[in-house]
């Protein structure tokens, strides 16, 4: 049971909560996760990464995007609200270290895990550059935090609605061709965006991190709905991930056991991926 | 396995109950040898195909008494040597005879607390009943005594009387002990170790309780009314309960005992990753661990179409492979999620199964095809990414291997193709990862299995574990005995504790 302290609408479909979570609060760290659900008896457990933490106030801040019956419900709650069912954190935490210079890219609902990742890669004495995009402004999300952190910063979006129009992968490619080179990037954020950032990163041999967020049951290691290929290796998700080196994912077999359920959701969000598909495959 | 009606068995029971009560003599050996096994009343074989209802129905008092009276007895109790909590069997079941079933219930409730859940799931046929005298003596082994079936019927009697006895407990010590994991080892050391006062938390990464009995066992074969009751059993005796909480994760293992006062812990995480063949397509959509499969229909009620949010794969034609307990209950409950045709592949022959001879027997009345001495060489998907078909070999058995079971040689050249849309895995589950990621103090063997020693006491001070977390993948009573087991090496601890503390006041 988890209290909704704080509820904020960031974009059309995009919300940020705080949840009342002490022990989470204080456990958590970047690049791990929680599972909630919005009904106890019938409810889905959906993942979700935590995007900050307050160990004062014992919340956690989630950033969500409306994509089906689960994150609708979620998003129909309101201040002061329980959360029946809210586990974690989850997931093994991001490598921290002084590596150099970090490129971080956010794509989308994907700028959320990203910012703790950023804030502990700067806090660790990285030069930390960060590129942001969404496909048009109202979609774009944490600009401010993410400016903060940043020793540069670049937005752009898919239509040109705001900052450069172009997508993740073009000033991706530009920080690549530059000398030194970045000594690793962190992408985040839908799927085929990370495998693109992966492809774009791969010539350049700059060590690529991606977050991955499958399709999950329990989340703790145990029914193995979240297995991903990587390199010769079955891994999964929940215990070995969410993080794993973007060059060895194997993308496509993961695209699509995302859509596994496909015929049976009767929601949006499966179109909106099609259409990311699309546009990048168009773009590329 | 009865193709009788539940009411035709009955009928015929109390006839011949009556009979044996009216005569005047005491009943013999001969006499009780001549009592047929009381077949168990089931549901329809057809009418089961459609609903998670309990399959096997339990004994009516007039089936329980004279199965009861099939009993000699023995001065030789070779059914208790083989019970993991060495249960008086003859004993309660002399008073299922007698008709006292409180008794026969306060005689198996001094050793197992969880006798619903044991009269169900037991593998019976390779424990207490194996070695019993009449199934010896009629050189059958399901013409033994039916002690499993007794047993749940005596607990379920019980509970129909809404009244059911709460074990003793002794007064408050003081002392806290954590049991992480809510499953049937982490039920018995928190039963145990709270009948001695001391206070109990079950720490249960789920939100609901019960572990593999809620999330595994499909309610068709243990119905969560069942584990419910239990539960709230314990709960009536003070033991506390914290679901949502992933000790490792929500808390470190180590913290429970150096931060937030509890004396000891016992693990008890249970089932681990599950394993896979390693075979070409075995990522593809349609492909599912028996664990995500049930897990989905039982824990996360997929079952309830329409109603649940969680969804399960829409499949017609499903490969189970494996041959175990887990393997049935999912090919049983791909019956029931609407499959049109459900194979079992199995690389040994039946006789070998390590399932319960009885959900195998519950499976083929269900329309399951057996394919023995068969394997799974790939899966093919279509251009989605989808199962379409599974390529099989045929095997032979060689030489016994380890396990003293006739190894499978693959025949060469015998590949064959089936036309599946689905394949769920159920060949085993490696152990779980969390607790060893992140509690380094404590040692794991090469499997990641926790090590324990013949106290069930890890390497770690005041840490004990049992269960599969232990042993990989076992029954529900074996790892009841691991927590019996823990159980007593972590009320002795404590005893210690207490007694040294008295000296130093």
């Amino acid at each position: 049971m988890s209290k909704i302290l704080h509820k904020k609408k960031l974009s059309e479909s995009v919300y940020l909560m705080r949840l009342d979570a002490p022990l989470i609060a204080e456990e958590r760290q970047a690049g791990q996760f929680i599972i909630l659900q919005v009904n106890e008896d019938l409810g889905e457990r959906i993942p979700l990464t935590i995007a900050d933490a307050d160990i004062e106030e014992g919340s956690i801040t989630i950033i969500f995007q409306v994509v089906g019956k689960s994150t609708t419900l979620l998003a129909a709650l309101n201040e002061g609200d329980e959360i029946p069912v809210l586990v974690g954190p989850l997931g093994k935490p991001t490598h921290i270290d002084n590596f150099g210079t970090v490129v971080c890219v956010g794509g989308g609902i994907g700028v959320a895990p990203l910012h703790p990742i950023a804030q502990a890669m700067k806090q660790a004495g990285n030069k930390v550059t960060i590129i942001i995009g969404a496909r048009n402004k109202d979609l774009l999300i944490l600009e401010d935090e993410m400016k903060k952190i940043a020793d540069e910063f670049i937005v752009c979006t898919d239509d040109g609605s705001y900052g450069r129009k172009a997508l993740v992968t073009e000033p991706l490619k530009e920080l690549c061709e530059l000398t030194p080179k970045p000594d690793m990037a962190i992408a985040i954020g839908p799927p085929v965006m990370m495998k693109f950032c992966a492809e774009t990163t791969r010539p350049y041999d700059v060590h690529t991190l991606v977050s991955l967020n499958t399709i999950m049951v329990d989340g703790t290691g145990m029914c193995g709905g979240c297995r991903v290929n990587v390199g010769d290796d079955i891994k999964f998700v929940c215990v070995d991930g969410p993080e794993f080196d973007g060059h060895q994912v194997d993308f496509d077999n993961m695209i699509s056991r995302l859509n596994s359920y496909r015929d049976i959701e009767t929601t949006s969000h499966d179109c909106e991926l099609d259409k990311q598909v699309k546009d990048l495959e168009a773009a590329q | 396995m009865s193709h009788m009606t539940k009411e035709e068995i009955n009928e015929k029971a109390k006839l011949l109950l009556e009979d044996l009560i009216n005569r005047e003599e005491p009943l013999k050996t001969k006499d009780r040898m001549k009592i047929p096994a009381q077949l168990m009343p089931e549901q329809d074989e057809f009418a089961r195909r459609h609903n998670l209802d309990e399959v096997s129905m339990g004994y009516t008092m007039e089936e329980a008494k004279l199965e009861a009276m099939r009993c000699l007895q023995c001065v030789k109790k070779t059914c208790v040597a083989d019970c993991p909590v060495l249960i008086d069997i003859p004993g309660f079941i002399k008073h299922i005879a007698d008709g006292d079933m409180q008794s026969a219930a306060d005689e198996i409730k001094k050793v197992s607390l969880l006798p619903s859940i044991c009269g169900r799931v037991c593998p019976q046929e390779v424990q207490c009943q194996q070695n019993c005298t009449v199934g010896k003596a009629l050189k059958d082994v399901d013409k033994a005594v039916a002690i499993g079936r007794l047993e749940r019927f005596v607990a379920d009697w019980e509970r129909a009387t809404g009244n059911i006895k709460l074990p003793e407990v002794k007064p408050e010590t003081g002392k806290k002990v954590a049991i992480v994991g809510s499953g049937p080892a982490g039920l018995v050391v928190a039963a145990d170790v709270r009948r001695e006062g001391h206070h109990v938390t079950i720490f249960e990464a789920f939100h609901k309780l019960g572990g593999v009995m809620r999330y595994g066992i499909p309610e068709f074969r243990l119905p969560n009314e069942i584990i419910d009751q239990e539960i709230d059993t314990l709960r009536k005796i003070g033991v506390e309960f914290k679901t949502n909480f992933v000790v490792g994760r929500t808390r470190k293992l180590m913290d429970l005992l150096n931060k937030d006062g509890y004396d000891a812990v016992f693990v008890g995480t249970g089932a681990g990753l599950p394993m896979f063949m390693k075979i070409d397509g075995e990522n593809l959509v349609g492909v599912f661990s028996a664990n995500e499969y049930l897990t989905r229909a039982n824990l996360m009620r997929a079952f309830d179409k329409g109603k649940a949010d969680t969804p399960i794969y829409n499949s017609k034609r499903v490969a189970v492979l494996g041959g175990g307990n887990v393997a049935m209950d999912a090919a049983r409950m791909a019956v029931r999620l609407g499959a049109e045709k459900v194979y079992v592949v199995y690389r040994r022959t039946e006789k070998e199964m390590p399932a319960r001879v009885e959900e195998v027997g519950h499976a083929k009345e269900e329309g399951i095809e057996f394919h023995f001495l068969q394997n799974a060489k790939r899966i093919f998907g279509d251009e989605k990414g989808r199962v379409k078909a599974m390529e099989c070999l045929r095997y032979e058995l060689g030489e016994p291997d380890d396990s003293g079971r006739r190894r499978p040689v693959v025949i060469p050249g015998s590949e064959f193709t089936i036309d599946v849309d689905t394949v769920i895995v159920a060949i085993g589950n490696g152990s779980n990862p969390l607790i060893s990621q992140t509690t380094p103090e404590l040692e794991v063997n090469k499997w990641g299995n926790i090590k324990v020693d013949e106290n069930q006491k890890t390497t770690v001070d005041r840490i004990y574990a049992g269960g599969d977390i232990v042993l990989g993948a076992v029954t529900v009573i074996l790892a009841m005995g691991e927590g019996r087991r823990a159980a007593n090496s972590i009320n002795q601890v404590l005893a210690e504790d207490i007694e040294k503390e008295a000296k130093r006041n």
